[in-house]
């Protein structure tokens, strides 16, 4: 299939396109795209996270967390583009709100639910030796609420990175340029070649986010730690919510 | 607002009627498939990550990439509804494959045993047994997979077939807020209202579920 596509599709083996002189190189293309999602995804991340371990910590509004995944899921990425465009006016502005507003939810209701899962016994065992809530929040909770909290955002990159596909079609720049223009001038290689490309960049994110997640998640949190020391049969309880929950 | 709907209510009908077309094909579609390799992952212990990691995989493309990838695999005109049902039908099972997996699996062994040992054979078991105890799993994935294929639907617009989505992106053409509020509230509206619907289903079909106390 991948190679039925490339020899199929000129456009996207044609070093000119490659190069920095084309009118819309390739490489440029993808760093856009990656520049786009990047701040998209921290700017989201800085508002979700906060909130969502302040829910998830006091338990309050809850229901913001719970319902914001629905609402988020829901919510036609085409429809809230168009909406912005139309109310804001054309220009990068209107579309980068969209993906930060569509990047929101999975991080919001995986910190949420991440820090529910925690142990209750930890948290009363960290309070127990002293620390002080957000000691307690920081050490203790978001280490073992880590697994979740990386899929959640894992979720949103996925998503802003085909919501940001999308938004080439108010004008945003990155991969999707090559899909609305190639529609446009009815070139399909010029198509196929930013539709494989934009797939190819969203699967290799994921492989990355995953590999990122095994890093930074405490082998004692992720089960690792157990199977090796000991073939001891109680893994984490984290691991199964988090691998239950992904979907 | 209610000016613009009343002129074109036939346009909004006709998007309306598309758009559940384009996103409930897909879910049956989808469930019919995923069913059997779901049950293939469990029954063949070895299939189970490389099946889930396929899935992740494809549930990871984006869906424009996917629409426009899909006509040159199955050679179908680019402009052609198919490529969207066919691409709704490939996230559905991506999403569906793990959770009929996941619920298959989270039946407790004693459970079938016991069944067996009832004299139920392999078949039998499976749809009487293991299924409905899986059933509240799977319908939570199903509800998951629909609301997000009808929020999908209307990226299809960018290619000609978007139900709902044309609402969009004349809109975005006329510089026009109506039909894009309109668009989405019937789509959010549309999301909810199958939820709600799966939701009810699942209460008719698993009654035990609500006698521990649990909604």
């Amino acid at each position: 299939m991948i190679v039925r596509l490339a020899t199929d599709t000129p456009y996207l083996l044609d070093p000119e396109n490659w190069t920095d002189s084309a009118v819309t190189s390739i490489p440029e293309l993808i760093g856009t795209h990656l520049l786009y999602t990047a701040l998209a995804l921290v700017i989201a991340a800085a508002i979700a996270i906060p909130v969502g371990l302040f829910i998830g910590h006091t338990g309050r509004l809850a229901f913001v967390a719970i319902n914001a995944g629905n609402v988020g899921r829901s919510l036609p990425t085409l429809g809230l583009i168009s909406f912005l465009v139309v109310l804001i006016g054309g220009g990068l502005f209107p579309a980068l709100i969209a993906l930060v507003i569509l990047a929101i939810p999975p991080i919001l209701t995986s910190t949420y639910a991440g820090l529910r899962a925690v142990d209750p016994a930890a948290v009363d065992a960290a309070r127990g030796m002293g620390m002080r809530e957000l000691q307690t929040v920081f050490t203790v909770e978001v280490p073992m609420a880590l697994p979740l909290m990386m899929s959640g955002l894992r979720n949103a990159a996925l998503q802003v990175v085909a919501t940001a596909t999308v938004a080439a079609y108010v004008g945003l720049g990155g991969l999707g340029r090559l899909l609305v223009d190639g529609l446009a001038l009815n070139q399909y290689d010029r198509v196929v070649a930013g539709a494989v490309l934009v797939a190819a960049l969203a699967i290799l994110i994921d492989l990355l986010a995953e590999l990122l997640q095994r890093v930074v998640v405490s082998p004692g949190v992720s089960g690792r730690a157990v199977t090796r020391r000991a073939r001891v049969a109680h893994p984490s309880p984290l691991t199964e919510v988090s691998s239950g929950t992904a979907a | 607002m209610i000016d613009y709907v009343i002129a074109n209510e036939n346009v909004i009908l006709a998007a309306l009627s598309q758009h559940i077309m384009l996103a409930l094909v897909p879910i049956v579609l989808g469930a019919l498939i995923a069913l059997p390799i779901g049950f293939l992952a469990v029954r063949y212990g070895w299939l189970y990550h490389p099946l889930l990691n396929v899935s992740g995989l494809l549930y990871s493309i984006p869906s424009l990439a996917l629409f426009l990838i899909i006509p040159g695999i199955i050679g179908t005109k680019i402009l052609s509804p198919i490529n969207i049902i066919v691409a709704l039908t490939v996230y559905t099972v991506a999403l569906l494959v793990r959770v009929v997996a996941d619920g298959l699996r989270s039946v407790d062994g004693i459970v079938t045993q016991a069944a067996s040992a009832m004299g139920y054979r392999r078949i039998r078991r499976f749809f009487e047994v293991e299924l409905p105890i899986a059933l509240p799993v799977m319908l939570a994935g199903l509800r998951v997979a629909t609301v997000a294929n009808i929020s999908l639907v209307s990226v299809g617009a960018l290619i000609g077939v978007g139900g709902l989505g044309a609402l969009f992106t004349r809109g975005l053409q006329l510089r026009y807020l109506d039909p894009i509020i309109v668009g989405i509230v019937l789509s959010v509206l549309l999301a909810v209202l199958c939820d709600l619907v799966i939701v009810l289903v699942q209460r008719r079909l698993t009654p035990w579920t609500r006698v521990k106390g649990r909604s």
